[in-house]
């Protein structure tokens, strides 16, 4: 019987890969949602279940945000080569940040379009969690091989490059909907910020490498379309 | 032929149709008891007799007790709203003082008891609005605040009244440790004409029992008309004042958190609108937004107390 196999590994294939870790990933990530709304359907998520719901998406798109960044400093530190998995870890951040805005704009605006503008413009703290949506989405759209060609390594990185901006505008609005501080916070907002100082420290003795008329590493950064 | 009532029957067996017609309810309740068995052991609840007062609101379904008592704020504990349900058990709220001091002809160290002894408890079904966007119907047990404060014997000087939260780091986790979430101790205020409005009262129990720690044990400030951290719980002391005294939130945050605090859908929070709130247990995970009232539905009763004031500049 190859037919029906056939059938659900293409399609399991088109959703989520053919590699089997890279798989499990996706499978795995989309637990903490599936669970979560499972739980809010039999009303086991509190007094306040949309609001659970809502902040836990959040979270989760947070927590993969910081994955995310964490995988180039992992292997430049020599600790852990995680790139082939970065784009399955990103993705999973834009699902959640995808899901959480759903919900935002379904559940708890019900699609009151007036009311959603009026929040944007008028909350710092929405206009911040939208402006790190909108730059998560060209990033997931352009996240294939395919994109990549397209665009050509050099621009494709320029792009993803955003994600810096995505991941400080993501701490940032959970920053400003708190009433106070929460250890959790905390954590995250100092991942984040070391994350991207990283980002700034290792790129003096590139440019150094490069003033001294070395371009080696800026191609072999290209040939992997890696993100400094 | 006469048809009398069995004599075996003593008036006190007899369900009132209230409860009855609350079963449900109930058994949600004991539900949610043994649910709670689970957890660490909630303070213990006594019932209280209450009479009925007219100034309840009927026409709204009551929260549910199992959101009441674990959907909170209380900072002391944590700030998740599920920190209090977990950690406000440790709570000795036995013996209890409250010293009264200030512009009060009997000032004193008052045993709990005392304070409020002969003051006729009575049930106050109150809409709470919290200035996060989340409401409850919540049946207060308590006394008229007017009822102590003619007791205490307020000077004439007197113009405001400030409530302060216990300190107990052992008891209270967030009162410990490097991420203490506010300064303590939690206090807040009200004007003298405001703390003697009908509608305030000091509240003791909810659903016919003593509050659970969590709610505030063993006595909490409930001022319906304004947002929940009004409120001030587990009080430990009340002092009369000639100026207007400090409330935690606006210490902590003034330009969001003002002295009057009064619901207003019409004054957003800078952060948030205040147009519309969530009711707790309304709808689950599809629940829709409803209207914020003036004054949370209290305008009739209480907006007399604002005439002249700028409300917009005294959020």
């Amino acid at each position: 019987m190859p037919a029906p196999t056939l059938t659900r590994s293409t399609l399991a294939s088109l959703l989520v890969g053919r590699d089997p870790i890279r798989r499990s990933i996706y499978l795995l990530g989309m637990l903490p949602a599936v669970f979560t709304f499972y739980l809010g359907l039999v009303d086991q998520l509190g007094a306040d279940p949309q609001k659970t719901l809502e902040r836990t998406l959040g979270l989760w798109a947070l927590r993969f945000l910081i994955l995310t960044l964490a995988i180039t400093p992992l292997r430049r530190l020599g600790l852990a080569n995680l790139v082939r998995y970065r784009r399955a870890i990103g993705l999973l951040a834009f699902y959640y940040a995808a899901l959480h805005v759903t919900v935002y704009t379904l559940l708890d605006q019900g699609l009151d379009l007036a009311a959603i503008w009026a929040d944007i413009v008028k909350r710092p703290y929405i206009t911040v969690g939208m402006l790190a949506f909108s730059i998560l989405l060209p990033l997931a759209v352009t996240s294939n091989a395919a994109m990549i060609r397209r665009l050509g390594g050099a621009a494709w990185q320029r792009l993803h490059r955003l994600i810096y901006l995505a991941a400080a505008a993501a701490v940032l609005h959970f920053i400003m909907l708190v009433k106070s501080w929460s250890p959790e916070l905390i954590l995250y907002a100092v991942l984040i910020a070391s994350l991207l100082a990283f980002r700034l420290l290792a790129r003096r003795p590139r440019a150094a490498a490069k003033r001294a008329s070395a371009p080696a590493p800026r191609q072999a950064a290209r040939a992997h379309n890696l993100p400094p | 032929m006469l048809i009398k009532r069995a004599a075996d029957i003593a008036p006190s067996e007899i369900t009132p149709q209230a409860a009855y017609l609350r079963r449900r309810e109930f058994l949600a309740g004991t539900a949610a008891l043994e649910l709670g068995a689970l957890l660490p052991e909630p303070g213990r609840a006594a019932p209280l007799a209450a009479s009925k007062s007219p100034l309840s609101t009927t026409a709204e379904p009551q929260t549910a007790l199992k959101d009441i008592i674990s959907y909170n704020n209380f900072y002391e504990f944590g700030v998740d709203k599920d920190d209090p349900v977990k950690h406000a058990h440790t709570l000795k709220t036995k013996p209890w003082k409250v010293k009264v001091d200030g512009l009060v002809g009997k000032p004193a160290d008052y045993d709990l008891d005392d304070l409020i002894k002969d003051i006729a408890l009575e049930e106050r079904i109150y809409r709470m609005r919290c200035v996060e966007g989340w409401s409850m119907v919540i049946p207060w047990v308590g006394v008229p605040l007017a009822s102590l404060l003619k007791r205490l014997e307020p000077q004439g000087s007197a113009k405001y009244v400030a409530f302060e939260t216990l300190v107990r780091p052992a008891e209270m986790p967030a009162q410990r440790g490097v991420f203490q979430p506010l300064p303590w101790p939690y206090v807040d205020g009200l004007r003298l004409d405001e703390a003697m409005h009908p509608l305030t009262i000091l509240a003791v129990g909810l659903y016919g029992e003593t509050l659970a720690n969590q709610n505030g044990a063993p006595i909490r400030l409930v001022v319906p008309w304004k947002y929940g951290f009004k409120g001030v719980k587990s009080i430990v002391k009340i002092s009369l004042t000639e100026k207007q005294p400090p409330c935690t939130w606006n210490v902590q945050n003034a330009r969001e958190y003002g002295f009057y605090s009064n619901v207003n859908p019409t004054v957003d929070h800078p952060r948030w609108s205040q147009a519309t709130e969530r009711r707790i247990g309304e709808g689950g995970l599809f629940v829709k937004r409803r209207p914020t009232l003036m004054f949370n539905g209290y305008a009739d009763e209480v907006a007399s107390l604002y005439t002249g004031l700028d409300l917009k500049a005294n959020y």
